[in-house]
């Protein structure tokens, strides 16, 4: 099948997450990843950040696949129940809501800027040495030290269950994947029972 | 069902799909296709029963079954 310029976007995913390591601030792009597919979920009703877009998900692909860091076993049962997927859908965006209230604190006054990352929501490791200062306020780097947080903590934790179980076991329970198949069934979900489709495995 | 073809289709269990469509970037013969962004569905007409959808799969919902 001939490539198309959307399925080269795993290069800007890699260089978004080195330029972390460079200087934290250039952790902003990474509210497109968030902006995009909720624009076109929202917009258009469909899944076309993840079905085309994400250059996330073509990096677990190429990693577990083409270079075999897969096992390439079966997701457990549990991992692509609904409970755990809107239950981690929920947990990440309270966890989000916190970094913002922390990006607000700073930007307020209470709090001075913390140079660090959180890695799994819970271990702090010092991260200086990619901060060199901004014009603006210093909230702004708060919040990029926050998102950068979620982003590196998001990919550790896709690439350990990209290597236990299928390449992209992340699209199970990404909770931006996630959360656009749930506009998407706000939005389309009375229409789709009627377009009878080809037999599906209930009905078969 | 097309004489001269396999017999046996990709089945997806609907229910369970996350709709991140690996099976549509890998089916050689574009037989799947997202629905409303909630599901995905496999057009038999076109499937051959290849069975590179279920190797992808990352919820492994899609089974190789033999229909008729
Ligand atoms: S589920 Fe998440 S990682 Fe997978 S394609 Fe969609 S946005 Fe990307
Ligand atoms: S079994 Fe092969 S032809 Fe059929 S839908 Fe899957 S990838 Fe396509
Ligand atoms: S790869 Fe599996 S989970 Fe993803 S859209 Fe296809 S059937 Fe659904």
């Amino acid at each position: 099948m001939k490539k198309k310029w959307y399925d080269f976007l795993w290069i800007a995913s890699l260089i978004y997450l080195v330029l972390g390591f460079v200087n934290i601030l250039f952790a902003w792009f990474g509210l497109l990843c968030f902006l995009i597919p909720l624009i076109i979920s929202i917009a258009k009703g469909t899944k076309g950040y993840c079905n085309r877009y994400c250059g996330r998900g073509q990096l677990f692909s190429i990693l577990g696949g083409r270079f075999g860091l897969s096992r390439k076993k079966d997701i457990p049962r549990w991992m692509k129940s609904k409970v755990f997927r809107y239950g981690f859908l929920v947990f990440f965006l309270i966890m989000f809501f916190q970094m913002l209230w922390n990006t607000y604190l700073v930007f307020a006054g209470v709090q001075d800027l913390k140079q660090g990352i959180t890695l799994l929501w819970t271990f702090k490791l010092p991260w200086h040495w990619a901060y060199h200062g901004t014009l603006m306020h210093s909230g702004v780097a708060q919040f990029a030290f926050g998102f950068y947080s979620i982003m590196l903590t998001s990919t550790i934790l896709g690439l350990i269950t990209m290597v236990l179980f299928k390449p992209r076991s992340w699209c199970v329970y990404c909770p931006m994947g996630t959360m656009t198949q749930f506009i998407c069934k706000i939005k389309n979900g009375k229409h789709i029972d009627q377009k009878s489709p080809v037999p599906t495995f209930r009905q078969s | 069902m097309n004489p001269g073809r396999s017999l046996k289709k990709a089945v997806i269990e609907q229910h369970s799909c996350v709709a991140c469509g690996c099976c549509v970037k890998v089916c050689p013969r574009k037989a799947i296709e997202i629905l409303g962004g909630i599901m995905a569905r496999v057009n038999w007409e076109q499937c051959v029963g290849c069975g590179k959808c279920m190797k992808e799969c990352p919820a492994s919902v899609i089974t190789i079954q033999e229909v008729c």
